[in-house]
C-alpha cells in the first residue's frame, strides 16, 4: 500500500478492478457495482460478480445517504498517520440500498455518534489522486 | 459420522514461557515439539506428518528444515489464531486416510519480547478488500469492537456482562501456575481500565505474551502401545465469514457453520459438552462464540454467562486455563485450546480439573471479527 509523504495514513491501491470507484470518488460521487447479468449489487468493487461470475458490470450511483450500522471510537492505533489522529470513529455505514461499507464518521464529536444515526457522504480529498468517502451527520430534510 | 478410523491425540505440551527474550520463535517450536513427543512416548524420527502456521508463507518448509523432518504430509493452513485447531482436523483426516501415521503440530512466538503491537499495529496484507478498509484505520481490536457495539445495540448486552467474562477467566488463571496474570480482578476493574476501542476496555482484550506449544496425533492402533491415555478426535469443521458483498449481519460468526457440523460429525449434542475452550481474543469473542455455537440463542449470551455458568463448577466451564485473556496469547492461540482440552480429558488439569470430563469442544476464531474471520471447531473425547 502506497504511503504519501504528507498523508501518512494508508492509501488504497487504485487498480484495474477498483479505478472506476476511485475515479468517481474524485468527482465526489459514490458508486456501488451492479451485475448486468444477475442484478446482484456488490461492495467493495471487483471485476467479476461473485454471485454469477459475470464480468458485465454497471456502476450504480448511491444517494450517499444512510445510517450508522455500528461504530467504534478508536483510542489506540500505532499505524502511521492514525497514531496522530486519535481518537477517531471507525464505522460501518448502511447505505439506503442496504449495502454496508467501512468508513469514518467525521464532523461529529466521537462520543455523539450513535447506531442508527442518519449520515451522508462527504468526500475527503486526501491526495491529488485519492479521495476517500467518509460520512457526517445528515442535514435535516428540506434544508 | 466421525472419521473412518478414529485418530487420537497422543501427546501435548504447552511451553511454560510467557517471556522469552533469550529464545527465537523457532526454538520455542522445537522445544515444544520435544515436549509433546516426550509426552506421547514417541521420537522425532516417528514424525511423518507436520503442520504449522504463523511462520511466514514458506515457513512450514523452514520449520521442517529446522527440525530436519521429512514429512509425507504437510499442512500450513493459515487462518489466523484458529489455524492450529484446523490443523488437528486436517491431521486427523490425513491419519484416517493413511497419508501419515504420526503428525506433529507446532507453534512458537516471541510476540511479547519483540514488542509486536498485535491488536493495534495496523499492518495490512494489501489484498483487494484491505484497500477499502485500511485507509479508514481499522485495528484488530477495532474489528471486534464494531461487533461488540452492534451486539449491545441489538440485544442490550452490557459492558458489565462482557467484563464478567474477563473476571471468570482470570479466576481460572489463578488456578494455573503458568498463567501470566493470576491476581483476581473485578467487573469494576475491567470497566475502569482504559478504552482501547469502544466499547472494549484494556481488560476486555487478550494479553500479549511469548509462548508456544505442540500436539502429536496418531492412529488409535499405534496409540495402543503408547504410555498416555489417548484423546479421541471425534469431529471437526471449519468455516469463514466475511463482508459478503456488503450485506453481512455483523453478529453472525463462522462458528454458526463450523459448530453444528463438527458436533454432528462427532455425534454429540450441547448437553454432552463438559468443557469449552473458546478463542478469547476479546470478551465479545467468547460471548458471540457461545451464541453462534448454539449454547444459547443469539442475543441471550449476556444473560447466559452470568452467575458462574461459564466458570469452573458451572454448567459450561470455559477456558479453564485462564485463556488468552489472562494466561498466554503470543498472537495465535489456537494450539492452547487443544492442549488444555486434552489435559481436562486426561484428568491432568490439577486444581482446575473439570469433574467427569468426557467431551470437550474447542473453537478457534482467527482474523478480524468484524471484517473477515475464520472459525474452526473441534470435538475431542476421553479415550
Amino acid at each position: 500500500m502506497a504511503e504519501d509523504k504528507k498523508h501518512k495514513k494508508a492509501l488504497p491501491r487504485i487498480d484495474e478492478e477498483s479505478k472506476g470507484f476511485w475515479e468517481a470518488c474524485q468527482r465526489h460521487e459514490l458508486y456501488v457495482q451492479q451485475c448486468r447479468a444477475c442484478g446482484a449489487r456488490r461492495y467493495y468493487p471487483r471485476a467479476l460478480c461473485p454471485t454469477c461470475l459475470s464480468g458485465d458490470t454497471d456502476w450504480a450511483l448511491s444517494s450517499g445517504r444512510g445510517t450508522v450500522y455500528t461504530y467504534t471510537v478508536t483510542y489506540q492505533n500505532q499505524a502511521a498517520g492514525f497514531r496522530d489522529a486519535l481518537p477517531y470513529v471507525l464505522a460501518y455505514v448502511e447505505l439506503d440500498d442496504g449495502m454496508r461499507l467501512l468508513t469514518n464518521i467525521v464532523d461529529c464529536a466521537p462520543d455523539a455518534v450513535r447506531i442508527g444515526m442518519p449520515v451522508e457522504v462527504v468526500f475527503d480529498d486526501v491526495t491529488p489522486e485519492v479521495t476517500l468517502p467518509k460520512f457526517k451527520p445528515a442535514r435535516e430534510a428540506g434544508k | 459420522m466421525g472419521f473412518a478410523r478414529t485418530p487420537v491425540i497422543a501427546g501435548v505440551y504447552e511451553h511454560p514461557t510467557r517471556w522469552a527474550p533469550d529464545k527465537t520463535a523457532f526454538q520455542i517450536h522445537a522445544e515444544s515439539a520435544r515436549g509433546a513427543l516426550a509426552d506421547a512416548g514417541l521420537t522425532i524420527a516417528d514424525v511423518d506428518g507436520y503442520c504449522t502456521s504463523g511462520v511466514g508463507p514458506l515457513g512450514v518448509l523452514s520449520m521442517a528444515e529446522h527440525l530436519n523432518l521429512q514429512p509425507r504430509y504437510l499442512d500450513s493452513t493459515s487462518i489466523g489464531g484458529a489455524s492450529f485447531v484446523a490443523h488437528v482436523t486436517h491431521a486427523a483426516a490425513a491419519i484416517a486416510a493413511g497419508l501419515c501415521e504420526v503428525a506433529l503440530i507446532t507453534y512458537g512466538s516471541t510476540a511479547s519480547s519483540e514488542r509486536f503491537a498485535v491488536g493495534t499495529g495496523g499492518g495490512f496484507a494489501g489484498d483487494p478488500p484491505d484497500h477499502f478498509e485500511a485507509p479508514f484505520g481499522p485495528t484488530v481490536v477495532g474489528s471486534y469492537a464494531l461487533v461488540a457495539q452492534r451486539h449491545m445495540h441489538e440485544f442490550g448486552t452490557t459492558p458489565e456482562q462482557l467484563a464478567e467474562i474477563a473476571v471468570t477467566i482470570r479466576r481460572h488463571a489463578g488456578l494455573n501456575p503458568a498463567a501470566k496474570f493470576r491476581e483476581p480482578i473485578t467487573v469494576a476493574d475491567v470497566l475502569a481500565s482504559r478504552l482501547v476501542s469502544s466499547p472494549l476496555h484494556l481488560l476486555d482484550c487478550c494479553i500479549i505474551s511469548d509462548g508456544g506449544g505442540a500436539v502429536v496425533l496418531t492412529s488409535a492402533e499405534r496409540a495402543r502401545d503408547l504410555p498416555r491415555r489417548p484423546v479421541l478426535v471425534l469431529g471437526g469443521s471449519e468455516a469463514c465469514c466475511h463482508t459478503a458483498m456488503g450485506r453481512r449481519d455483523l453478529t453472525d460468526m463462522a462458528a454458526q457453520q463450523s459448530g453444528p457440523r463438527a458436533m454432528a460429525m462427532a455425534g454429540v449434542t450441547h448437553a454432552d459438552i463438559d468443557v469449552c475452550m473458546l478463542y478469547d481474543s476479546f470478551t465479545i469473542t467468547v460471548l458471540e462464540t457461545i451464541e453462534n455455537l448454539g449454547f444459547c440463542k443469539k442475543g441471550e449470551g449476556g444473560g447466559f454467562i452470568r452467575n458462574g455458568r461459564i466458570g469452573l463448577g458451572g454448567a459450561l466451564p470455559v477456558n479453564t486455563d485462564g485463556g488468552g485473556l489472562s494466561s498466554n496469547h503470543p498472537g495465535m492461540r489456537g494450539i492452547f485450546l487443544i492442549i488444555e482440552a486434552v489435559k481436562q480429558l486426561r484428568g491432568d488439569a490439577g486444581a482446575r480439573q473439570v469433574r467427569d470430563c468426557e467431551v470437550a469442544l474447542c473453537h478457534g476464531t482467527g482474523g478480524m471479527l468484524g471484517l473477515r474471520h475464520s472459525g474452526a471447531t473441534l470435538i475431542l473425547g476421553r479415550g
